[in-house]
């Protein structure tokens, strides 16, 4: 493993250039997007890249301004500033080739309810010179969809799983999915994790997606963006991610006692006291963090990792400080933190 | 038993370590034959319904390690001359196993040298029980 770790990681407002030093190419690059609605920040100052062939996951609470930041990627929606490309075009002037390139689910499906879900296919397959009918036969066939029920007819999980065939047949070079699990059932679910790993069978494809299920996330994605409260709070390998934030547990023996009020710590989650115990979660520790913890009085501190669900818990939870960034879309033995 | 791999989500290993570490395991437990592939990157993952890439990177790092080799046409095989951990990935693992153990029995109230005491006990123990070549003399 290489030393690298502050070199590769310079956050640069020029964007990341393409094909440089052995890099991936980007296939979604934003630049200070930025959206209100009237006076309500939706996204603040959005600046991420999207490594082509990566499964990248787009996460943030609801109401984070995830799907703003989708309909604005793919040009339905103007930036009051700032600006994206995708496939290396501006998000507002996306021609219709380039819009046949990438493939999109919103999180409604909308289908035409008054075809049948072999009509469906038959008619979008009109608009697609690359349709490919085995992947929406598979795709139908996996979620046991019937080729003669109406769309209008069909449950939230079938209209996925008819919204997703018609989304993958075209062989997408990008697929762009909002939040594809909503309201799936288990099985349904399955469906579709097996039909996102199936997409990568093509290399040089690329999945972005939202979601809440942080299973599938931690199953499929190996680079992850979090949005919280409209800004961007980190944007990077899942792996850099979670080696990124640790839990400390401070052990006190006899009458010792945590201190009532922690000093400032940076990159700190979460907190959580109990009888001679505190547990601190900490993104980006460093030798000083720990030169810091141990000064607390107690007779032990442990390093421990966190489940993929509590660090990202930590992150979009209330506690804790906000003013720092997690980047690094490069390589995955550098990380940074960016306070 | 051949290699079975079964991964955990929302556990503090991740999918990429526990792929890792299963392995290593399989290994050390004289579960993988030398003349049998590994599954393959993409079958693994499907199997496993996890992205192909994080199989792929798990793999990488057993043959960096000098666990696994790759045979090209033939795929991901055991590597004959076995090095399970890194020297800097065995320290680290002994101090975080030692860490968790001395604080725990710091907890429990045993002085440093009943500790010191346990541990001596328990090597020997094992030492002689254990008809396991040593692994604690390669230096890389």
């Amino acid at each position: 493993m290489s030393g690298a770790n502050a070199s590769a990681t310079a956050r640069s407002d020029h964007g990341m250039s393409a094909h440089s030093n052995g890099r991936r190419d980007m296939v979604i690059e934003t630049h200070g997007l930025t959206r209100y609605f009237g006076g309500r920040k939706a996204v603040d100052g959005l600046t991420m890249a999207v490594p082509r062939g990566s499964v990248f996951a787009f996460l943030g609470r609801n109401g984070s301004g995830k799907t703003t930041t989708i309909r604005m990627l793919l040009g339905l929606l103007e930036p009051t500033r700032g600006s994206s490309n995708v496939l290396g075009h501006d998000s507002r002037q996306l021609l219709p080739e380039i819009r046949a390139r990438i493939g999109y689910m919103s999180e409604s499906h909308t289908l035409y309810n008054w075809l049948t879900v072999r009509q469906c296919g038959e008619y979008q397959s009109r608009f697609y010179p690359r349709w490919n009918e085995r992947i929406f036969q598979a795709v139908v066939g996996h979620f046991r969809l019937d080729p003669r029920a109406k769309a209008g007819e069909l449950s939230r999980g079938e209209r996925a799983g008819l919204s997703l065939a018609i989304t993958l047949a075209p062989e997408p070079e990008l697929l762009i999915l909002d939040d594809p699990a909503l309201g799936l059932d288990p099985v349904a679910r399955r469906s579709l994790l097996e039909s996102m790993i199936y997409v990568t069978r093509g290399a040089e494809r690329t999945i972005f997606f939202s979601s809440h299920l942080l299973e599938d996330v931690e199953r499929v994605a190996d680079y992850l963006a979090i949005l919280d409260r409209s800004v961007l709070r980190a944007c990077c390998p899942v792996e850099t991610f979670r080696s990124h934030v640790k839990q400390f547990l401070l052990r006190y023996a006899g009458n010792a006692a945590p201190p009532p009020q922690l000093p400032s710590l940076q990159g700190l989650l979460h907190v959580r006291r109990s009888v001679g115990e505190l547990r601190l979660t900490i993104a980006g520790a460093n030798e000083r963090t720990r030169q810091l913890l141990r000064s607390f009085g107690a007779a032990s501190v442990e390093e421990t990792a966190v489940g993929f669900d509590d660090a990202l818990v930590g992150y979009l939870g209330n506690r804790g400080e906000q003013g720092f960034f997690l980047e690094d879309t490069t390589a995955l033995e550098t990380s940074g933190v960016k306070s | 038993m051949p290699l079975t791999i079964s991964i955990l989500t929302g556990s503090n290993v991740s999918i990429y370590q526990q792929i890792v570490d299963q392995v290593c395991a399989a290994i050390v437990a004289g579960r993988i034959a030398t003349d049998e592939p590994l599954p393959s990157v993409r079958s693994l993952a499907e199997e496993l319904l996890i992205n192909p890439n994080t199989v792929g990177r798990a793999y990488g790092e057993l043959v960096r390690e000098g666990i696994l080799e790759s045979r090209p046409g033939r795929g991901m095989f055991m590597s004959k001359r076995r090095q399970i951990y890194s020297r800097a990935e065995r320290t680290r693992r002994i101090e975080q196993a030692v860490t968790s153990l001395v604080s725990q029995a710091f907890m429990l109230g045993f002085s440093a040298e009943e500790i010191v005491e346990e541990v001596a006990k328990k090597t020997t123990e094992l030492a002689s029980s254990s008809d396991k070549p040593s692994n604690g003399g390669g230096s890389q």
